[in-house]
Order: C-alpha cells, then sequence, then structure tokens
C-alpha cells in the first residue's frame, strides 16, 4: 500500500527538528508505547508562561517522527494555553496532508504535547499549593 | 543505486518471458476454444505450456487449472473442495500463518456453517505436529498448510504433514506460492491433493495463478459459466499468461541447485554482515528450515515503518510487517502467532532476495541500514 508522504513529511522524517531530551527540563511526558507501534516522549522548558523549548524521542514511524517534529517547531514560544489546544489539523496541513491511516499521529503529537503541560502544570500547581501551605503555616506561627 | 529486497512481494519478469507473451498479444492473438486453424495453433502452445508445467509437478496437464491469482486458486480449492464435500463433514483446518487468501475463504465458510480450527506454530513458526493431530476430527474434510511462509519465511515438513492429514481421511491443500524455486513440487512425493503456485513469484507475469488439483476429488468451480479448464473455471484462457507461467517455472528450475546455493550465500553473508555492523538485531523464523532468499529480522527500539522509509529514501526496497505499514494498523498477525514479546513487533524488516540479487547491492544495504538504524536509535525513547 503506497503511503505518498508529502516531501515535507519526508524532510521532517529524515531531518527531524528538536529530537533529544532537554536536560533538566520542567517537564516530562511519555503517550503511547511500543505495542500499538508508536511512542514520544516529550521535555519542555517553560519561561514566563511560554514554551521556551520543546524535545521529542520516537519510537515510531516516518509520519510519527514528522508529525512530532513539525508541531514542535511551530509552538515553540508559544503561550502554554495556546500550545495546549494546538489543532492536530494545522500540523496535517502545514505537512501538506497526510495518508489517512496515518493522520492518528498528528493526534497523538498534539496530546503528547497537552500531557506535558499538563504535567508541568501540575508540578507548578502542587508547587503553588505547597507554598501556599507554607504562607499559612507562617500565619498560624503569627497568631 | 536501486537495491530491490522486496522478491517475496513480486519478482522481476524475465526478459525471455516477456518476449514469448508479446506473441500472444498481436500474432497469434485466436482464442484457444475455437476450433479453426488459428485458435488450434494457440490451443497447442497452452497444452504444450502445461506439460511443461505438469513435468516439473510430477502431475497431468488435466490437474492444472490456471486463474487469475494465487488468491483466487486458494479460493477456488478450499471453498470449492469443502463445499463439494459436506457428505463428509463440515470441518477444516489452516495454519494461523497462512496467507489472507486462505484465511478469507475460511472465514466465509464459518457464516455457511462450516468449523474452521487454527493449526498454531512453535516460535519459529513450524506447524505443532501434536497439537495438528489432535485437532484432525472425522468431520475434518480439508487440511491447508503453506509450504513455507511469506513474512518469516519458514518451511514446513509438507510431506509429513499430508501424510499425516492424509491417513485420516481428509484432503490436503498446500500453498506454495513462496516455494519456487527453493523447494521441489513434485505433488506425488509430498502427497498433496491441492498446490497453489502463483507466477510472479518467480519471475513471471503478474495475474497468473495456478491450482493443482487431484481431479478424482470433488470440487466446486468458483467461477462458471464455461467450459474452460474442464468447466473448473470459467473465462477465456489467459495464454500469454498461461505461457508466461510455464516459461518462467521451467527457467526457476533449471540449474536450481547452483542458483540456490548463490542466493543462500548472498543472504548468509548479508545476515553476517547486518550482525558484524549493527546491535540488537535479532532473525525472526527458523535458521535451517528457512527458504534461502528471506530474513526477517528485529531491530530493538526502533519502528519497522521508519527503517523501511528511510531506506526507501537511499533507493532500498525492503519490507516490514508492523502496523504502522498496515491499512488496519494492525501487527502482523504471522509474528504475533511465534508468541514474540509483544514490545517487538512493530520493529520488524523483511529482506527477500532474488536470483537477481547481486553483492554490491547488499553491501550497499548493510551500508546504509547501519546509518539508518543508528540515526533512528539515536532519538528512540526505548534504551
Amino acid at each position: 500500500m503506497a503511503l505518498n508522504y508529502t516531501k515535507k513529511t519526508l524532510n521532517h522524517f529524515l531531518k527531524p527538528k528538536n529530537i533529544g531530551e532537554i536536560k533538566n527540563a520542567d517537564a516530562y511526558a511519555e503517550i503511547g508505547n511500543m505495542v500499538c507501534g508508536d511512542q514520544l516522549n516529550f521535555s519542555i522548558k517553560v519561561e514566563k508562561g511560554k514554551i521556551k523549548d520543546v524535545k521529542f524521542l520516537s519510537f515510531g514511524c516516518a509520519s510519527n517522527i514528522a508529525t512530532a517534529s513539525i508541531m514542535t517547531e511551530k509552538v515553540k514560544g508559544m503561550s502554554l494555553e495556546e500550545a495546549k489546544n494546538y489543532d492536530w489539523n494545522k500540523i496535517v496541513s502545514d505537512l501538506g496532508g497526510l495518508p489517512q491511516q496515518k493522520v492518528h499521529c498528528s493526534i497523538m503529537a498534539v496530546q503528547g504535547l497537552k500531557k506535558v503541560i499538563d504535567s508541568y502544570e501540575d508540578k507548578k500547581g502542587n508547587k503553588e499549593d505547597h507554598k501556599g501551605k507554607a504562607k499559612k503555616k507562617v500565619v498560624k506561627k503569627k497568631k | 543505486m536501486q537495491v530491490y529486497l522486496d522478491n517475496a512481494a513480486t519478482t522481476k519478469m524475465d526478459k525471455v518471458v516477456a518476449d514469448i507473451m508479446q506473441t500472444y498479444f498481436i500474432d497469434k492473438y485466436a482464442n484457444p476454444s475455437s476450433i479453426h486453424q488459428k485458435g488450434e495453433e494457440v490451443y497447442n502452445d497452452v497444452e504444450k505450456a502445461k506439460d511443461k508445467v505438469a513435468k516439473i509437478l510430477n502431475a497431468k496437464a488435466q490437474d492444472l487449472i490456471f486463474t487469475g491469482s494465487a488468491s483466487e486458486a486458494n479460493n477456488f480449492i478450499i471453498k470449492g473442495v469443502v463445499r463439494a464435500n459436506k457428505d463428509k463433514g463440515n470441518h477444516i483446518i489452516v495454519s494461523e500463518i497462512e496467507h489472507p487468501c486462505v484465511l478469507g475463504p475460511a472465514k466465509e465458510l464459518v457464516k455457511e456453517g462450516f468449523k474452521v480450527t487454527y493449526a498454531p506454530v512453535d516460535k519459529k513458526g513450524r506447524i505443532k505436529m501434536s497439537e495438528l493431530k489432535d485437532m484432525i476430527s472425522e468431520d475434518t474434510v480439508l487440511v491447508s498448510i503453506m509450504t513455507a511462509n511469506n513474512e518469516i519465511g519458514t518451511i514446513q515438513n509438507i510431506k509429513k504433514i499430508a501424510k499425516l492429514v492424509k491417513k485420516s481421511g481428509a484432503y490436503f491443500h498446500t500453498d506454495a506460492v513462496q516455494a519456487v524455486p527453493y523447494l521441489e513440487l513434485d505433488v506425488k512425493d509430498l502427497g498433496v491433493d491441492f498446490l497453489t503456485l502463483s507466477a510472479h513469484k518467480f519471475h513471471g507475469p503478474k495475474g497468473v495463478g495456478m491450482a493443482y488439483i487431484d481431479r478424482s476429488v470433488k470440487i466446486n468451480p468458483l467461477i462458471s459459466g464455461g467450459e474452460q479448464n474442464y468447466s473448473l473455471r470459467a473465462g477465456t484462457l489467459d495464454v500469454a499468461g498461461i505461457v508466461g507461467f510455464s516459461k518462467a517455472l521451467e527457467l526457476a528450475y533449471k540449474n536450481r541447485e547452483k542458483k540456490i546455493e548463490k542466493i543462500r550465500e548472498l543472504r548468509d553473508y548479508f545476515l553476517e554482515q547486518v550482525k558484524k555492523n549493527i546491535k540488537d538485531v535479532h532473525l525472526n523464523g527458523h535458521e535451517k528450515f528457512r527458504l534461502e532468499n528471506n530474513l526477517n529480522l528485529r531491530f530493538n527500539g526502533i519502528e519497522g515503518e521508519a527503517i523501511l522509509m528511510d531506506l526507501f529514501n537511499q533507493g532500498i526496497c525492503v519490507s516490514t510487517g508492523s502496523a504502522c505499514s498496515a491499512k488496519n494498523l494492525r501487527t502482523s498477525y504471522v509474528l504475533q502467532a511465534l508468541k514474540i514479546n509483544s514490545d517487538y513487533l512493530n520493529s520488524n524488516v523483511r529482506f527477500s532476495l532474488s536470483k537477481n540479487t547481486t553483492k554490491a547491492e547488499l553491501d550497499y544495504t548493510v551500508k546504509k541500514l547501519k546509518e539508518t538504524v543508528a540515526r533512528l536509535r539515536s532519538f528512540s525513547p526505548i534504551k
């Protein structure tokens, strides 16, 4: 069955952008698994509510790699809110189209991105909660 | 460099075969069923072509039914025999690693009230004989087990299986599509009642399959409404196809030993080089009972489809059983039948050689494969 990947998809597969893992990243997330044939690991660095850096590792097919590559390229510098709602259709159109049975790759990429942002926000939220509790304690002490 | 290592999918037609077929498009175009001189001339050519095939199979020419594909031949045999022999029973056995064109008709027969049992294979793809033996009952009409598997290249002991099946009174069919020229196809010696071949797997034309059938066994046609093929397969004979099939088979079995020895040497050299240059590579299937042209390799930590696409970009054509390459996104049921760890199901690539494969092509492939695997592993999350 011919896949007829676009030139753009092949370029992103052969020379993917943002591969690797950020050292001391603010958050990590993993999506998919080896059994279903696709796995993406994301790591992000956040600064002032924006994605300063994002990298990925892939156990996946050409389109899995290409979709993660082009998405990470596009969301760098975006606000977390904007990135969290990144539309997978955008990935497909940016690549000039994907074979129908490969469209799920773009969905997995945005889900992975959302997961890593959620993980970041959870961590941050916990920290804030922690800070909040600490403050309360301080207040108590003052009493 | 262009390298074609997907010969289990199809092969390049031999020039000689293509040239002979040409004759029947423009010059000898008559219908072999016509009784005039032009028809008779073509009829005689078809008969000669069939005789050559019959000789190689140690069969009679009237036992050979030419079809539009091996898929059609398998459908014809399985549905035809089971439907025509309802009085014998309602049970059929097929192996779990059969080609979809055997599994498909078996599934269809279930809807008609027949029972299907799937004979399991071991970790290397060989039929578990004792389990097969236990499956056969008085109700078993037909057992269908392929001679050699298209994905992993594992060869079955057809002679032994046929003997076991025949002893029970059931009929035995083998899909031998991948076996040419790697195995002798003497139907008497093998002890099979039915056997399937496909011309495009041995440098013949696409669109020509063949069913060897023991004519003493009842069988219903799949396509009726004409007296061609002894009324067992209606339709004007594909003269060019049958002549092409015959020539290709004849060439395949000419100097067979020498040819397969060369392919085996190249295949073993390739495997040795791959193992020398790439870590964590595993062979799927059997080391010994294996088609000389087949290598199915697992590259841990990366996806088969990605390897395929990367190699494709370098001019190398291979195949993969990974889910990502399939339209239905399911992993290969053949690899699943081997019960290999499910983490490894998507990391496999099939390399299939032919008589046209050269050492230079394999050296180039090893070099590119090494780069590809290193590149993909460099950003894999699986360590």
